[in-house]
């Protein structure tokens, strides 16, 4: 079904003429694949970063997504949109992750999460003053420690909106959730950072 | 951007609108630069000691387990013959102890029965010397004369004792 996909649009971009062979129509499906590699990488790999404040489990599981997602690609019937399909591969590898890890508990495993003083310090280098710069290092602190106290799956669902800007429809599609208990959810956790910030938690 | 706005605009706390961006920028800035960093190729150094220590934990704890369920076995079994002797043994005590039981009421029975006829022989004894003895009255008291006739049969008719008793 992809491979058709596939020779359709090679078709309509008028780059073939002559009938697709299964050949063309495998190279047309791997450079479609190479495209949303290249075009949503940054954004799972920033997904699990912010989950799980590790950079090197965050590439590997981000490797890990796009190796399960090449291996399923003529599976994907293009219901939902590919970054909704990828990003639950992603989310479904960090559960699996988490459960593993609870599973091997007795193992010494190195982790190599930051802790949050260390992730608060990234900020872009805007047109700030220095009181301005430490006014949002220590709101960005605050919301990286409300975040770690939510569970995991309202931390999934506040960081798929307020990081990777997804609609409801979408976080709905990909966590496999209703929209009404992405928006509880995503309450829950408001209140949460607002708490924090509030200095009421 | 227009996302961003949609997703902090909805809030109508200031404070925390403002929050979310510097979180979201925060983030970005943090992936972009791990994102763009030199990737190093490292090799991985397997250990093989813990390799092979793991293993042989693995077999001595398999070893264990085995030797465990084949002594317990054993044990069982032994248990098992064992009480099966001392059932035995219990039961050829009390077979004796039947057979002993048994014998000594064959030696009592018989012991009566003995005494039973010894008592009936002394008693036919008894009878019998009575009788012997009645009998011996009976002729010794025909034989004996009456009063004075022997020594009237030795007189003679003159009054002499006579030749005839000789």
């Amino acid at each position: 079904m992809r491979g058709n996909e596939a020779s359709t649009k090679v078709m309509a971009a008028g780059t073939a003429v002559k009938p697709l062979t299964v050949e063309a129509v495998g190279v047309a499906a791997a450079q479609e694949f190479a495209r949303i590699v290249e075009s949503h990488r940054p954004q799972i790999f920033r997904f699990l970063l912010a989950s799980l404040r590790d950079v090197d489990l965050a590439e590997t599981l981000t490797q890990e997504c796009f190796l399960k997602a090449h291996r399923n690609w003529q599976h994907f019937r293009g219901d939902s949109t590919a970054m909704t399909w990828l990003m639950r591969i992603a989310i479904n590898l960090q559960k699996d992750y988490w459960r593993n890890r609870r599973m091997q508990f007795w193992r010494q495993t190195r982790s190599n999460a930051v802790d949050l003083d260390e992730a608060s310090e990234w900020l872009p280098n805007g047109e700030r003053t220095v009181e301005q710069q430490l006014l949002a290092r220590e709101q960005v602190a605050q919301v990286w420690k409300a975040v770690e106290n939510l569970s995991q799956r309202q931390r999934t669902v506040f960081l798929l909106r307020y990081v990777e800007e997804r609609e409801l429809s979408e976080i709905a599609e990909a966590t496999g959730l209703s929209e009404g208990t992405v928006k509880a959810h995503l309450s829950r956790a408001l209140s949460r950072v607002r708490g924090e910030l509030r200095g009421t938690r | 951007m227009s996302l961003q706005k949609n997703t902090t605009d909805e809030i109508n706390d200031p404070l925390l609108a403002q929050a979310l961006k510097n979180f979201k920028a925060s983030v970005d800035a943090w992936s972009d630069a791990a994102y763009d960093r030199p990737r190093k190729a490292v090799s991985v150094v397997r250990h093989g000691w813990r390799l092979a220590a793991s293993w042989a934990l693995a077999g001595v704890l398999a070893v264990c387990a085995v030797a465990g369920v084949a002594y317990e076995r054993q044990h069982r079994q032994e248990m098992a013959r064992i009480a099966a002797v001392k059932a035995s043994a219990l039961k050829a005590q009390q077979q004796a102890a039947e057979q002993v039981r048994l014998a000594a009421e064959k030696e009592r029975a018989r012991t009566e029965q003995v005494s039973g006829a010894k008592a009936r022989a002394e008693q036919n004894i008894g009878a019998a010397d009575e009788d012997l003895l009645a009998t011996v009255d009976s002729d010794v008291s025909r034989q004996v004369p009456a009063a004075m006739e022997p020594l009237a049969q030795l007189m003679d008719d003159n009054g002499t004792p006579g030749s005839g008793t000789q």
